[in-house]
């Protein structure tokens, strides 16, 4: 009886058990936070943890959505709380504190810092796949587009006709970009200058993979996130838009 | 009352999609190109020109975009949990150099644009 309760607790998509989940890895992330003396980690800590049940969650069952491919989790669960649409409606959310004059002020370094980023991190993708032995233009121009974003990769892999392999690896290098992102921000953020309106602009600009910039921002300066994530979210669609084109161009004339 | 706050939000968050959507299908990239930065860039004119005409939000009204606002950072740590973190490692040396050096070169980059503000 016991048992049939709790299997047909188990096989229904619950959003209540995926809340209940992250609020306690917000607590239990809080309280370590607060006996190590550093509270400000604690969201830091929390992203890390998500990354490694995501980690095993893909380890558990091969899958590619981390902990929601693991049933009870599923669908409505982390897939839910944890997806585009629900990041993107708290997102907008945190513009409501948003300060008209720091807007005015960065908006042109911002347009600029997503050019910047852009072109950089597609010369750098291309430069390693090159220096690795890639020597196929389209295939270099896929691995730079995977540098840009998880998104620009596969988008560009496929206008180019590349193998699937090349889109995987695409792919892979967005989200190691994603992930380091999360991570490493919180500690590099004093070095950087990371702590006012127009660099979390430049910064959003630059790196622009949305779910790194958000995580790394709220991991950091949660004030700062709605800076980051407003010129962040051009950064994708000015990917997709120059890379297979001018990108792809650039990396022909080079190679051949 | 909060969901008039939610609500509010909501509209922003559709009426940025669509004009993303838009951009998308003029630059030929489909999809929703900036659709939330154009979002917040209205809410943003529309709270400020609210505000300097006198007309604030009541407090209940304003408790559902805080609410929003608060739910922030778990839903970033459930998208963490969702993230394909085994295939990124699986990527090999090519995805992790290429995606590793663009990250951390981008971060040093931020306090040289950071001073080209004028």
């Amino acid at each position: 009886m016991l048992t049939a309760a709790f299997n047909s607790f188990a096989g229904a998509d619950h959003l209540i058990i995926s809340i209940a989940l992250i609020a306690l890895i917000m607590f239990i992330t809080k309280k370590i936070s607060i006996m190590l003396g550093e509270e400000r980690i604690a969201s830091a800590l929390a992203i890390i943890t998500g990354l490694v049940l995501a980690f095993i969650g893909g380890k558990v069952t091969g899958g590619s959505s981390g902990l929601a491919d693991i049933s009870i989790f599923s669908g409505a669960g982390i897939g839910l709380l944890g997806g585009s649409m629900l990041r993107d409606y708290t997102i907008i959310s945190t513009a409501y504190g948003v300060k008209l004059k720091n807007l005015k002020k960065a908006g042109p370094v911002g347009v600029i810092s997503l050019l910047v980023g852009v072109i950089f991190s597609f010369i750098v993708g291309s430069a390693v796949a090159m220096a690795l032995g890639y020597t196929d233009p389209a295939e270099v121009t896929t691995i730079g587009a995977g540098a840009v974003t998880f998104i620009v990769g596969p988008v560009t892999g496929t206008a180019l006709g590349v193998s699937s392999e090349i889109i995987a690896i695409s792919v892979a290098a967005g989200l190691v970009k994603s992930i380091m992102t999360m991570v490493i921000t919180p500690f590099i953020a004093d070095l950087v200058g990371l702590d006012n309106p127009t660099s979390a602009m430049v910064y959003g600009g630059l790196i622009g993979t949305t779910s790194g910039v958000a995580g790394g921002l709220a991991a950091t300066a949660p004030e700062l996130v709605p800076y980051g994530a407003m010129t962040a979210t051009f950064y994708t669609g000015l990917g997709t838009l120059i890379v297979p084109s001018v990108g792809f161009i650039i990396i022909r004339s080079i190679l051949l | 009352m909060e969901i008039i706050g939610m609500g509010f939000v909501a509209f922003f968050m559709l009426l940025g999609s669509f004009l993303g959507r838009i951009l998308g299908q003029f630059l030929g990239t489909g999809g929703d190109v900036g659709g939330v930065g154009l979002a917040m860039l209205f809410m943003v004119l529309t709270v400020n020109y609210l505000e300097n005409r006198g007309r604030m939000f009541k407090p209940r009204t304003e408790n559902g975009i805080k609410f929003l606002s608060a739910l922030y950072i778990p839903i970033i740590v459930a998208m963490a949990a969702r993230l394909n973190v085994v295939g990124a490692i699986n990527g090999g040396l090519v995805a992790i150099l290429a995606g590793g050096i663009a990250t951390i070169g981008a971060m040093f980059l931020v306090p040289l644009l950071s001073k080209l503000k004028k």
